[in-house]
């Protein structure tokens, strides 16, 4: 278990590095946002119940309350900003394992260590895969705006992110024509389906705010890919070494 | 691994070598997506509230 025990302790190092810092950025750029965007929602949802009769106030609380009126939610301030840190590190840790499997299947195949270089392109290729490729059907989304129903938007995301990954793979790894127009139009191919959205959207979030959102987010995931593709791949060169010796 | 199991895993042909690490490979990758799927895309309510503002920030679908 060797091998196994080299990716796994190279990912929990990095990726605790990397939600850390990432965590960091978000209070910066994406959290204040959300934040922002709070303060409709709530405006929103209490201009709505004042003005629905009471028993409206009950079937909205059953079928439409998306943050489940009952169930616990962390306090805002330092206790939220914990969870949000806590999720951060496990997010990293979880997508560092899925680098460092693609580092050890290569380092095996080569028969050299991975350099960090080469960890920032495959850390480029998951910014590509999980941020920009969904984000072109479903852009990021603040709290507040009406979306399509979320079992269909999460069956997108997965589709388009499998439909790229597979495409740069064929790109990427098979150097022949037939391959790399099958990669394009397989990545293509999840946009041409169209991501599941609704018909009419109001929302009181205002569109600036919105579009600041993508910036964020884009740029935050940018920098998450950046540092876990190349921190990663340093880690995982260091404890592999007595395997590829 | 003991110092025996490491001599033993060299004395092993190449191509069972390269599956063990395939395997090994795998088995992490799968956890990894496992961690995120928990953290990101998991129904339960609670999961959902202590996870929120992360699956806003990664873009995960949310809500």
């Amino acid at each position: 278990m060797n091998t196994f025990r080299s990716i796994v302790f190279s990912s929990v190092i990095a990726g605790f590095i990397v939600g850390l810092i990432v965590t960091a950025v978000q209070q910066f750029g994406t959290v204040p946002l959300i934040l922002r965007a709070e303060v409709y929602e709530k405006a929103a949802e209490h201009k709505h119940e004042a003005s629905a009769p009471p028993h409206a106030i009950l079937v909205h609380d059953h079928a439409d309350h998306d943050h489940g009126a009952q169930a616990w939610e962390p306090k805002d301030g330092l206790e939220r900003n914990l969870y949000t840190a806590g999720a951060n590190i496990l997010t990293a840790v979880g997508f560092a394992l899925l680098l460092c499997g693609f580092f050890s299947v290569r380092s095996g195949a080569t028969g050299e260590p991975i350099s960090w270089h080469e960890g920032l392109m495959w850390g480029l290729a998951g910014f590509a895969v999980f941020t920009i490729a969904p984000g072109l059907g479903l852009p990021p989304e603040l709290p507040g705006v009406p979306t399509a129903p979320l079992l269909s938007r999460q069956i997108w995301w997965t589709i388009a992110v499998l439909a790229t990954a597979a495409g740069l793979g064929l790109i990427v790894f098979r150097r022949s024509m037939p391959a790399a127009i099958a990669g394009v139009v397989l990545i293509m191919l999840p946009h041409l389906i169209g991501a599941p959205e609704l018909e009419h959207v109001e929302s009181n979030v205002p569109s600036s705010l919105s579009h600041q959102f993508v910036v964020a987010v884009t740029l935050t995931s940018l920098v998450f890919w950046s540092l876990l593709g190349g921190l990663t791949s340093a880690a995982f060169a260091y404890f592999d070494r007595p395997a590829s010796a | 691994m003991s110092q025996s199991q490491t001599a033993q895993a060299q004395h092993l042909p190449v191509a069972t070598r390269q599956v063990g690490r395939l395997a090994q490979s795998l088995m992490a990758m799968t956890l990894g997506l496992f961690i995120v799927g928990v953290v990101g895309f998991s129904h339960i309510d609670v999961i959902h509230n202590a996870a929120h503002d992360v699956r806003h920030s990664n873009a995960f679908p949310c809500h």
